[in-house]
């Protein structure tokens, strides 16, 4: 193999120094497989055993050609500063993710304290000018209404794209539908965004006024803007964008259905949707809902293209649940406000909204990474 | 088991009827949902031909101007033509460098820690567990986090260098979490093979695991680096937008496409202004799909297939 060259090993040369080291490996029954950085690496035990009068081995002409046991004492230090600094970046992530908790914390601490409205529940954004007056109420309402009509249009449709994949088209076909799908991930949200807005708004127009006159009497559905700057189609290009990530794990886990399963359910004399929802669907179950959930993390997080789509009402104007009204999300008020962070108070009150944000999307994120591992144990 | 349940029934059901195709029924259950999946998979295909006709449509004449790769927008206003997004496609660039350099390191030492040293552990599961809620933190908050860092607690001003940082948080998951699989991948006989003949641990992994799992680790970068070059967020809250060109990162001012893009929205449609955004997106859409495409390549080059 590439090893022996990259060794420089010429095999007829040092015949005898290999079968010598393969021996002693298997007689000192070492798991080599799994060895930690405390474990005695396998260098010593070479070492252990010279070969008699073979000569020196092409691998340690290269550390020097010195004996054994200078080589050993060599390789061991390389070994721990490697070692050092992988585990360095392993515990520097731990860090960074506790940091960035409670860094928000710290630093959103004194305007929540200073705030004079209920955080939870108040409307209100007041945070310029000495009295601080702010609450998550509508920013709530937005984020999550936005991200669950997202996830009611994409899921489906996720689950319909990823059986197409998996299921019903030849692998030719599949290949190139499943890359154009992964390309709907590649596209910028900001592409998005402004797509959504100068596109897709206008033409939504007309079903968000006859869904508002014919369905106006349940709230969600309340007549709101007349203009396209509304949650409904801030919720459509929401969900374009987390379908390629729904679709992408739901084909990888339908594609893990069982073979056994799958002829079994052919040999039963199945139909092809029986032998799906059989066979494909119940082994799938876990994988597409933590699917989803990684794509509910995503909608809630989504910036820009929110941003951008949303129209902001105008303060203090009354609230409307519905689905054609404006609103802002967590992440749209944070970006809006983005060139007046001027004032600590100011800038804390809106990393308290962020802090609020990351916990939301933590939660959803702990909830689908649970699923998943539950899903493989079982 | 229900399938063996499912079995009897069927076993019994055709004892009645005939052989051969199944019921009405069913056959018209089966039709229907093969047409919803289709038309679940067209669905799915007409939002990205669409962005990339509209875009195309809208920015083409301006991208293929070559002004528009080399020269930025300095001194000119909305209301004028001319000028290019170099000062844009530059700082996206250097931006998306200094992301690579710190993301990338890290994120495949981190992962080397995850595979080669701490597998199995406790202390790998909470890694791996760290990288997980990473990946899933909206790029506003990793923003926020480097602005409450930075500039309210170090007082340091705004800069590219502050985005980067913001960006490699972004990065970074993606980064370990394909470099971790394809670590995986690596045949332990490969591993093994190695030791027996004295090679050290961590030459073992330098020259053996690495450059093996190589082609697959540079997919991971690249589809980072892919995402990185899009985020808004961070450049909109940790730097100003410039139209001259900078190609200092720690100024506090310096253009980028996505926030080239953000800054001429607002102008009205008649305007050159308005045009050049469409040409930053198409822009971006270009730089953001050749990563793609080139990450596809190194796949289907690679020697160490998923499958």
């Amino acid at each position: 193999m590439s090893l022996t060259e990259e060794n420089g090993l010429s095999t007829d040369q040092n015949r005898s120094p290999i079968q010598n080291r393969s021996l002693t490996l298997t007689a000192a029954d070492s798991p080599v497989v799994d060895h930690g950085p405390v474990n005695t690496p396998p260098v010593p035990r070479v070492t252990q055993a010279p070969p008699p009068a073979a000569p020196a081995a092409p691998e340690t002409a290269e550390e020097g050609g010195r004996r054994g046991v200078k080589l050993a004492k060599i390789s061991r230090r390389g070994d721990r500063v490697f070692s050092g600094f992988a585990g360095g970046s392993g515990v520097l992530i731990v860090a960074l993710v506790a940091f960035v908790g409670i860094f928000l914390i710290v630093i959103a601490a004194p305007s929540l304290a200073a705030n004079t409205a209920d955080f939870f529940t108040s409307r209100e954004w007041t945070v310029s000018g000495d009295t601080l007056a702010f609450g998550i109420a509508g920013l709530l309402w937005t984020t999550v209404l936005s991200a669950a009509l997202a996830m009611v249009i994409a899921v489906p449709i996720a689950i319909g794209v990823a059986l197409c994949i998996t299921q019903y088209v030849p692998r030719r076909l599949s290949n190139g539908l499943a890359f154009v799908v992964d390309l709907l991930a590649a596209v910028p949200s900001i592409i998005f965004g402004l797509w959504g807005i100068t596109v897709l708004a206008p033409l939504l127009l007309p079903a968000q006024s006859w869904l508002s006159t014919n369905l106006g009497w349940f709230p969600l559905f309340a007549v709101g803007l007349s203009s396209g700057g509304t949650v409904f189609v801030a919720s459509i290009v929401l969900a374009i964008m987390i379908l390629p990530i729904i679709t992408a794990i739901s084909r990888d886990v339908f594609d893990q259905t069982p073979h056994d399963h799958i002829e079994a359910a052919w040999a039963l004399g199945a139909t092809r949707w029986e032998m799906i929802r059989t066979a494909v669907l119940p082994y799938g179950r876990t994988g597409v809902v933590s699917a989803s959930m990684l794509g509910l993390g995503r909608a809630l997080g989504e910036t820009i293209a929110v941003m951008i789509i949303l129209s902001t009402p105008a303060p203090g104007a009354a609230f409307n649940p519905s689905v054609f009204a404006g609103g802002e999300t967590f992440a749209s008020k944070i970006a809006n406000a983005a060139s007046e962070f001027d004032t600590p108070a100011k800038t804390g009150a809106y990393i308290a909204a962020g802090l609020v944000l990351f916990v939301i999307t933590f939660v959803v994120n702990a909830i689908a990474r649970t699923i998943a591992d539950r899903g493989v144990r079982s | 088991m229900t399938l063996q349940a499912e079995g009897r029934a069927a076993r019994s059901a055709p004892a009645k009827n005939e052989y051969g195709r199944p019921s009405g029924v069913r056959t018209a259950k089966n039709i229907l949902a093969a047409v919803l999946v289709t038309i679940a998979a067209l669905i799915a295909i007409v939002p990205l031909v669409w962005v990339l006709i509209t875009v195309v449509t809208k920015g083409l004449h301006l991208v293929l101007e070559p002004d528009w790769w080399l020269q930025s927008q300095r001194g000119i206003t909305p209301r004028r033509e001319g000028g290019g997004a170099y000062h844009a496609i530059v700082g996206t660039l250097l931006i998306s460098a200094i992301t690579a350099l710190i993301a990338v390191p890290l994120g495949i030492l981190g992962a080397i820690f995850l595979i080669e040293y701490a597998k199995g552990s406790k202390i790998a599961r909470g890694v791996s567990f760290m990288v997980d809620i990473l990946s899933g933190v909206p790029s506003i908050v990793a923003a926020l986090f480097i602005y409450a860092l930075m500039i309210t607690v170090l007082g340091l001003g705004r800069s590219a260098f502050a985005v980067s940082l913001a960006l490699v948080l972004l990065m970074l998951p993606t980064v370990l979490r394909s470099t971790e699989e394809m670590l995986k991948l690596v045949p332990d006989s490969l591993r093994e093979a190695s030791y027996a003949l004295g090679v050290p641990k961590w030459k073992t992994i330098l020259r053996i695991v690495l450059p093996t799992a190589f082609s697959g680790i540079a997919t991971g970068v690249v589809l980072g680096l892919a995402r990185v070059m899009g985020e808004t967020a961070p450049l909109l809250i940790l730097v100003v937008y410039a139209q001259g060109i900078n190609l200092n990162p720690f100024s506090d001012t310096m253009g980028a496409l996505p926030t080239m893009i953000n800054s001429g929205r607002d102008q009205a449609a008649s305007m050159p202004g308005y045009e050049r955004v469409w040409g930053a997106a198409l822009t971006l859409i270009i730089f953001v799909m050749l990563l793609n495409l080139l990450a596809r390549g190194i796949a289907r080059a690679s020697k160490l297939k998923d499958k």
